[in-house]
Formats: structure tokens, C-alpha cells, sequence
């Protein structure tokens, strides 16, 4: 399958080399060494500048980018020092409300498109390897589509279709779509809902729905159909002839085997769809303080508020999340591993 | 024959909802993009396709792209070597590694490159510290050398005016951020993932009897990778190296930040489909974007048509 | 607890914390970069001043951003009640492109619906290591500018249209020359930001660059905060700015809130209201006020849009839009 990047298989403790595939010693060091060398400067020095230029302000303006104080009501008369720092603290909030605000809608829009395109994924899974049809290709190449689109164009289509100056335009700037929202408050019950009423659909959240939806919708497919394939349609056949609906068949036979694929899938979606930053910078207009997702608002404090540390505190939360999966996706390897061993020995 | 009853449940089911569910997401979108692309008159393509901004735009996407995916050929070919075929410590944490470009935000990879080339306080900017100087030394190098040559006679001035001597511009060319090689890095580094991935499956299938073979007919190392192993590398390489350019040619995200977006320097195709977008000449942009898909859709057979060429010699 | 009912629980709270939050009509504004500070003065004197006189409670959101990205942004969607923007054009371009407010807008409110003016000076380094005295010496060998990008900021419009201005001046009206002075000139800007603001503190706070060509409350605001590291440097001659505001009337009347809008424009024109402008170093209109803060703007000869350039229509459509001398100076 195009561009599947499979990591590699249970060998990657290494080939164990016979004397005829031994490179001389000091050429297998230096090429050691050049590997050290390049995935430390392309690899390990951009991830650690992340944290590095986060926290390298100190813990205090690390989580001033997150929750600052309330400027204090200021007297009528100030002198110019006091001025200035009653600015930088009123600045300083109002930043950390809109970072605030832009990962409430990045967590909302994951919610939303998350299982959205789980259920994609399964039930194009489901069609296209457990029945035999024609137009296979066809579609495998549909799902494929997001990864030679430039995420411009994602979002682009969804403005041609919807914006003002669009085929619905007229429709679509005018409905009214609020959304639950949620802010962290400094007092019980610290937890602030609300419901925002919001009209449109583009620079309001649908069209961000929608826009992350296309470009993240393959990724369950892509990791349940190669699955599924290799697994057949024996287990799911002798359930049938046992009487079992469609259903329990699902959840008692196909789900108990694809579920570790099934569940990188959605670990890689989630990293995805709250990463989505093209698609996104088209259909949310990229107005400050409104509607914007996390890497909307990292783009917004670097070039347009040229807030450095900001931007940094914001792309901390992005990279754990990109090690977390990375995480996640080593322990599911390994899972993987350890229950095709138990199948090998047994 | 009767058309088979088909056993399993769940086929109306799913194919009603992948249907809908991609008609609303994709193929609606994208039928509009293409309608739109239809309004644009012939006159119109042509001037789109000759004015100087989208030419130098397709340049620097594709010349960008093209650089970077042979720069990640090359270390992608390195670095799979070393991870599938020594041992040594830490090398599970590495393998780990390659993956982070691919799961790490784009955005947040631009971020950290711009960063890390504009050189303000001692606090930033220390890649520049070391990336500026050395592409200072090796202007200078280049200049020296080369001076004997003479610089008005002789035979390396060309009449278009091409003269060896590398001014000014060239270290702007060659700086880390707001140039083409801040865009081929960023690009090496979203890239890097795609060779590595590809080829280490079919390194790790590799026979090793060939090399045993090759080693008892008399041929050294290098002989040996270069007749025997790189050969059977070659589909999957070639595979990756595509891959790495089909991604470098859409990506915005890091780009944009590190770029600068200097018209007719280094604007990419994305960009100028995202201002024709504010300037409400929707129709120029969806041209654009066809453009941009015809290409990638070629770049996509081309893959496949790798890929079944791998499948037919695995 | 089971799933049910922890789902009833869930439900009652999100209904309960929505009934709580308080009933306030909120007021968009959509505003160009630099006014934060301002609009976040101004709305909050206007919150009280209106509770105090009608008791209703009204809240204005604030967006900023590049001026002709802002009017974008209005234009493809985006809901504002009211706009205030860097130039007569934008607004201009909100009501013909998207039909939003009409077309006489700018007579709705006095002065030319601009409660205050500004200009553009430069900001240097302090001691001014690179001797800038006028717009001429910006084009030494060596020396970097930082001017935001015309195409989406109305500060970096006004930049262009000044200096423009300065080389017509002293060419006797050659066009042809002044397109090659400012030509020479956006060479020494390697980058263009979006907006105005982003472009301060490009130079600000991230040291980058020689001279800012900045408006000239961002300058002021700059050595105010910091004298020890800036200084301003007043060109011989500059262009008088007047940012207007204006009413979008189809959004006002979808959302109901013309009442509340016009209260908000016209209190920009009372005396609090034009205090609170001095205060963040914009140019007051009301004679009394303008006349208290005159000491803080540095004396500077001021031209026109009308008089150089005939208009911000005419001028947009020369410098600005596709094919303008922007384009053709990028162009190169």
C-alpha cells in the first residue's frame, strides 16, 4: 500500500551479522557516528528547543501562558513604570485566556472528529475487506487522497463552498451553530460552561469540523484495512453460521482482533486532527481571539504578536503530545510483538 | 452464475455511511473546487501559468521539495543502514526518533526551526550562531579559490552575464531563515521519516545468502552494496524519495514560518493559493490548487506504479 | 455511579452553569493592529459609562489584526457590529465587496467618522547609531527596515503612501522617481510582517532591524515604556492618518444591537473617551483635549491623502490593488 509507514517488524534488535556482511570496524563507527550526528541535529535539538525556550523564562511565565492573574483595578492616575507594568499584566491575561480559549476548541474539535472518522474508518474497513467488490482500487485511492492534498486546499474547498463569497454562501453565513464552551475559572467551581452562540460556518467551528475531518479521515481506514485483510473472513464467517448478528459479531469476534490497530488508528488521528494547522489557517480566517486551535494560536503569538514564549508554552503541549504517542505507538508495538509470540510458541 | 448471497452483515450499512460520510467530506468539496477551476477562461490559464509570481512560487515549491527529498534520500539511506544492521546502545531510542517529525504538529516544527536560525539574544538562535558563519566561511572559500580565474576575461563569464564569484545575495540564499534553505531544511526535517520507514522493511528482508554469495565470488563491501544490495534497495528507495517529495510539495505549516514568504524568493505554492483565497480570486486559486493536485496525483501513480514494480522482484 | 445517570448529572450542570452566565450584549469589534490597549481602555470606560446611563450591560469583544486582513476576514464572514480600521479603503472595500454597510458611511460620524488621527515616524535605536535624520537616509548601505506588508496591514500602507509623499516632494511630482525611491527603499525591508503591531515588536522585542517605520502612537508608546533603548526620529515631512470607524449595518440589524454600536461610536467623540486616546498617545480631535496632550507628539509637517494622492480610493487603486506600483516594485 502507498506510503504505509510501517515501522519495522520484530527484527529491530538487529540482523545478526556473519562474517561476510561485516563492514571493517572503523567504518561501521563512522557511520554510527554520522547517524548519531544527524538524528541529534535534525531530530533531537529542534524537539528540545521546544522545552528549552518554554521553560527558559522560568516556570512562572510558563504558566502565565496558561493562567495569568487578573490585572488588579487600576487607579486613575499612574506613573509611566506603573503604567507599563499594569499593561504587560492586562496583556499578559488576555493572551492567556485566548490560549486557553484556542485548546477548549482544539479538545471540542477532537471530540467531535475523532469518532467521526473511527466510524469511517471501520465501516470502510468493513466494506472493503470483507466483500468483494469491484471499485476496491478506486477507493483505496480516495483514502489516500488527504496525504497528496496540500491541507491549503482542504481548506480552501470548504471556503469555496461555504464562504460569503461561495456556492452556499448565503446559507451558510447566516446559520446559527453555537457550541458548548469551556474556561477554567480561578474560584469554585473552577470550571466554567457556557454556550456560545456563533453564527457560520466558515470562521466558526464547523468549518474547522469539517476541515479536520478531511484531512484526517484516512488514518483509521489506512491502519484497519491492511489489518483486517491479513485477518480474512474465517472467524467472522464461523460466527454467522453460529448464529450471531451483525452486532455481536462485530464486537464479540472482528473488534477483540483489530483492536490494537484500531486503537493506534485513533491514537494517530487524535495527534493529527489536533495538529491540523493549513486546513484550519484557511476556513478559521486566522483572526486573533477567535475560533482558532492550538497551532492556529502558536502562529498567531509568533508572527502577528511575536510573543516567543507564548508560542513555546503552546508547542510543549503539542510535542508531549507527539511523545506521548510515540509512546503509546512503542507499547502497542510491543503488545503486538509479544501476542504474535504467544501465537508463534504456542 | 447467480450472484452470490453475501454471508457477512453490515453491507448496505457500510457502504451507505462511507458513502455519505466522503460525499459530504470529500467529494462535494472537491466537485466544487473542480467546477470552480472550469470557470477559468484559456486567457486566463495563460496568464496565470506566465505571470512571474506563480512561476517563481512553482520553482521554489518543487525546487525546494525536490532538493530536500535527495538530501533525505540519502541520510534516510544512511540511517536506515546503520538502524536495521548494527547494534548498539540506545539504539531502540533512536529507532523511536525517526517517527517524531511525523507525529510532532507542523506548525510546531516550523516553530521551533525559526527559532532556532534568527539569532537575537544569547538565549536563541544558536543554530544561526554556527549556520551563518559557516556558510560566510564557505562563500569565502568559493570566492578565493576561484579568484585567480580572473573576474571580467576569460572564458567563465558567460554572455548571460554568470560570473563564479558569489556576492552578497548568495549568503542571504544560503541563510537559515527567511531563504530556499531554510525551506529545504524544514522540509528535510518533515521529510525524514519517509525514507527510513520504507526502506527498512526490505532492508531487514534482505537475503543475506546474495552477500554471502558476492563475498565468496571475491567482492568487497563496497562492491557488494554497490552491485548487489543497493540494486535491490532501489524500488524502495525510490519510493520513499517520492514520498518525501509529495509531502514537501504541500507542506504549509512549517514552512510558513521560517520562509519569510518573500514574493518571487520564497513563496510557495500553498501561500500564494492562500492569498489569492483573501483576495476573493477564488477561481485563479482553485486554478492553482488543480495544478498543485494534477501534479500530486502523478507523483501518487508514480508511487504505485513503484510500488507493484517492487512487489513484481520482491 | 452508572453511566446514565452520571450522564443526567453532566447534563443538569452544563444547563445550570449556561442559565448563571450572565446576560450581557456583546459588541464585535473589529479593529486593526496596534489599537489593543486602546480598544481594551476604551470598552471598558464605555461598559461603565453606558451601565451607568441606560443599566444595561454591554461588552465588547475586540479582534486585531492586519487592517486589510481584518477587512478580509469581514468580507468572507467574519460577524463584526462594528469596525475600526486603519483606512477610509478597507471599510470602503467591506461595503462593495460584501454589500455589509452602505455606501455613504464615512458621513455618519463627524470628522470623517475618525475620532482621532495619527502619523508615521520612525523609531531607532537610542543615540541613533545609524544617524537617520529623514526618509532619505533610510536607504543607506547596510541599514534594515522593519515595515509591516502593505497588502494585509493599513499601518504599512500609510508607510508607503508617506514615503511615496516625501519623494514627490522632492522630485518636482516625478512619479516615475518616487516609484524608484521607494522602490530602493522596501530593498532594505528583508521581511514584512502582517500587521502593525507585529512589526513593533519584531523591532521591540526581538531586536531586529534598524528603523521601525512605525505609527506614530506604536513609537511613542515604545520610548515611553523604554527611553533608555529607542528614540524617535520625525521625518521632514509625513502624511496625516485618519483611521475611521463605521457601523456594519446588516450585522447590527441580524443581531439587534444598532442602539448599543451607535452609543459606542459616538462616546468615542466625548471628552472621557478622547482623554483615553491622548492617554494612548493617538492625535485627540476635540480641540480642548488635543490641546492637553499636544506636548507629547512631536512637531511634524503633515500632508494629506486628498492633496498627494486624490483620495484612498484612487490610491488603493494605484499602489494597492493587482497590477498597483506594490506589485510592480516586488517585482523587481
Amino acid at each position: 500500500m502507498t506510503g504505509t509507514l510501517k515501522t519495522p517488524s520484530a527484527n529491530s534488535r538487529g540482523l545478526t551479522p556473519r562474517q561476510a556482511q561485516r563492514e571493517p570496524a572503523w567504518v561501521r563507527y563512522l557511520l554510527i557516528g554520522i547517524v548519531l550526528l544527524i538524528l541529534t541535529v535534525l531530530i533531537v535539538v529542534p524537539v528540545t528547543n521546544i522545552f528549552v525556550q518554554a521553560l527558559g523564562h522560568g516556570w512562572s511565565a510558563y504558566t502565565h501562558a496558561f493562567f495569568a492573574p487578573a490585572p488588579p483595578p487600576a487607579p486613575d492616575h499612574l506613573t509611566r513604570a506603573q503604567a507599563l507594568v499594569q499593561r504587560k499584566l492586562a496583556h499578559t491575561y488576555e493572551s492567556a485566556a485566548h490560549n486557553r480559549e484556542a485548546i477548549a476548541t482544539t479538545l471540542f474539535v477532537a471530540v467531535l472528529v475523532v469518532p467521526l472518522n473511527t466510524l469511517f474508518g471501520i465501516a470502510a474497513a468493513w466494506l472493503l475487506t470483507k466483500f468483494p467488490l469491484r471499485f476496491r482500487s478506486v477507493a483505496l485511492t480516495l483514502i489516500d487522497l488527504p496525504f497528496s492534498i496540500s491541507p491549503v486546499i482542504a481548506g480552501m474547498v470548504f471556503v469555496l463552498l461555504f464562504g460569503l463569497q461561495g456556492w452556499l454562501g448565503a446559507w451558510a453565513t447566516n446559520v446559527r451553530i453555537g457550541r458548548p464552551a469551556f474556561d477554567i475559572a480561578a474560584a469554585f467551581p473552577y470550571v466554567q460552561l457556557a454556550w456560545v452562540p456563533a453564527t457560520g460556518i466558515i470562521f466558526n467551528w464547523p468549518g474547522i469540523v469539517l476541515a479536520t475531518c478531511f484531512v484526517t479521515f484516512p488514518f483509521v481506514a489506512r491502519e484497519l484495512i491492511p489489518l483486517m485483510e491479513a485477518q480474512g473472513t474465517e472467524e467472522e464467517q464461523a460466527a454467522v453460521t453460529l448464529g450471531a448478528n451483525g452486532w455481536q459479531l462485530f464486537r464479540r469476534v472482528t473488534l477483540v482482533n483489530i483492536k490494537w490497530g484500531l486503537l493506534y488508528g485513533i491514537i494517530l488521528c487524535n495527534a493529527r486532527a489536533m495538529g491540523e494547522f493549513g486546513a484550519v489557517n484557511v476556513v478559521s480566517g486566522n483572526v486573533i481571539g477567535k475560533n482558532g486551535t492550538i497551532p492556529i494560536r502558536i502562529e498567531q503569538l509568533f508572527s502577528a504578536e511575536n510573543n516567543l514564549s507564548g508560542a513555546f508554552a503552546l508547542a510543549t503541549l503539542l510535542a508531549g503530545l507527539a511523545l506521548l504517542t510515540l509512546l503509546l505507538k512503542s507499547m502497542l508495538e510491543w503488545r503486538t510483538r509479544q501476542s504474535t509470540r504467544k501465537v508463534q510458541d504456542a | 452464475m447467480a450472484r452470490a448471497r453475501r454471508i457477512l452483515p453490515g453491507f448496505g450499512l457500510s457502504l451507505g455511511f462511507s458513502l455519505t460520510y466522503l460525499s459530504l467530506i470529500v467529494l462535494i468539496p472537491l466537485a466544487a473546487c473542480a467546477l470552480k477551476a472550469a470557470t477559468v477562461s484559456r486567457a486566463d490559464w495563460y496568464e496565470l501559468l506566465t505571470s512571474p509570481r506563480v512561476q517563481s512560487a512553482l520553482k521554489v515549491s518543487f525546487g525546494t521539495a525536490l532538493v530536500a527529498a535527495l538530501i533525505n534520500a540519502i541520510l534516510g539511506l544512511l540511517v536506515a543502514w546503520v538502524l536495521v544492521r548494527y547494534a548498539f546502545v540506545g539504539k531502540r531510542l533512536l529507532d523511536a526518533l525517526v517517527d517524531f517529525p511525523f507525529a510532532l504538529p507542523t506548525a510546531v516544527a516550523g516553530l521551533t526551526f525559526a527559532d532556532l536560525f534568527t539569532a537575537n539574544d544569547f538565549r536563541t538562535g544558536w543554530l544561526a550562531r554556527v549556520w551563518n558563519p559557516f556558510v560566510t566561511a564557505v562563500l569565502n572559500a568559493w570566492n578565493a579559490t576561484l579568484a585567480p580565474l580572473g573576474s571580467t576575461a576569460g572564458r567563465l563569464v558567460r554572455p548571460d552575464g554568470w560570473h563564479w564569484h558569489l556576492g552578497p545575495a548568495w549568503q542571504d540564499f544560503f541563510a537559515g531563515y527567511a531563504s530556499p534553505t531554510a525551506i529545504v531544511i524544514v522540509l528535510v526535517f518533515t521529510g525524514f521519516p519517509f525514507v527510513v520507514r520504507t526502506l527498512q522493511p526490505v532492508l531487514e528482508e534482505l537475503d543475506p545468502e546474495l552477500e554471502e554469495a558476492a563475498a565468496c565470488l571475491g567482492a568487497g563491501r563496497w562492491c557488494t552494496f554497490r552491485r548487489v544490495i543497493f540494486p535491490m534497495l532501489l524500488p524502495a528507495w525510490l519510493t520513499g524519495m517520492a514520498l518525501a517529495f509529495a509531502r514537501g510539495v504541500g507542506e504549509y505549516g512549517s514552512v510558513i514560518f521560517v520562509s519569510g514568504n518573500l514574493r518571487y524568493k520564497t513563496e510557495i505554492v500553498p501561500v500564494l493559493i492562500y492569498d489569492e483565497l483573501g483576495e476573493f480570486r477564488y477561481a485563479h486559486a482553485t486554478a492553482l490548487a488543480m495544478i498543485l493536485l494534477v501534479i500530486s496525483f502523478a507523483i501518487l501513480l508514480c508511487i504505485n506504479l513503484l510500488s507493484s514494480w517492487t512487489r513484481r522482484f520482491a | 455511579m452508572s453511566i446514565k445517570s452520571m450522564g443526567a448529572t453532566l447534563l443538569a450542570a452544563l444547563l445550570l452553569f449556561s442559565a448563571t452566565s450572565a446576560f450581557a450584549v456583546t459588541l464585535t469589534n473589529v479593529s486593526y493592529d496596534p489599537t489593543r490597549e486602546l480598544y481594551q481602555d476604551l470598552s471598558a470606560a464605555f461598559t461603565k459609562y453606558y451601565k451607568d446611563k441606560t443599566g444595561e450591560t454591554v461588552q465588547i469583544e475586540s479582534s486585531h489584526g492586519g487592517s486589510g486582513k481584518q477587512a478580509r476576514a469581514v468580507i468572507d464572514g467574519l460577524k463584526a457590529d462594528v469596525v475600526s480600521l486603519a483606512l477610509a479603503a478597507d471599510i470602503d472595500a467591506i461595503a462593495t465587496k460584501a454589500g455589509l454597510l452602505n455606501a455613504d458611511w464615512q458621513k455618519k460620524f463627524p470628522d470623517n467618522s475618525s475620532p482621532y488621527t495619527s502619523t508615521i515616524v520612525f523609531l531607532v535605536r537610542k543615540g541613533n547609531p545609524k544617524h537617520v535624520k529623514d526618509w532619505n537616509d533610510l536607504l543607506q548601505e547596510g541599514l534594515k527596515i522593519v515595515t509591516p506588508n502593505p497588502k494585509t496591514s493599513g499601518g504599512a500602507r500609510w508607510n508607503y503612501l508617506a514615503a511615496w509623499g516625501y519623494a514627490l516632494k522632492t522630485n518636482h511630482n516625478d512619479q516615475d522617481r518616487a516609484m524608484a525611491f521607494v522602490k530602493a527603499l522596501y530593498t532594505h525591508a528583508p521581511t514584512l510582517e502582517q500587521g502593525a503591531r507585529g512589526a513593533t515588536t519584531l523591532f521591540a522585542e526581538r531586536k531586529q532591524g534598524d528603523v521601525l517605520l512605525a505609527w506614530e502612537n506604536e513609537a511613542c508608546q515604545s520610548v515611553a515604556d523604554h527611553p533608555e533603548e529607542y528614540e524617535i526620529v520625525v521625518p521632514s515631512v509625513s502624511i496625516l492618518a485618519e483611521p475611521p470607524v463605521a457601523i456594519v449595518d446588516k450585522v447590527v440589524d441580524a443581531n439587534n444591537t444598532r442602539t448599543q454600536a451607535e452609543a459606542f461610536l459616538t462616546y468615542l467623540y466625548t471628552p472621557d473617551a478622547q482623554e483615553i486616546i491622548g492617554r494612548n498617545f493617538y492625535r485627540p480631535r476635540l480641540p480642548a483635549v488635543a490641546a492637553k496632550f499636544k506636548d507629547q507628539f512631536p512637531p511634524v509637517v503633515l500632508f494629506t491623502i486628498d492633496e498627494v494622492f486624490g483620495g484612498w480610493t484612487k490610491a488603493q487603486k494605484d499602489h494597492f490593488a493587482d497590477g498597483g506600483t506594490f506589485d510592480k516594485i516586488l517585482q523587481q
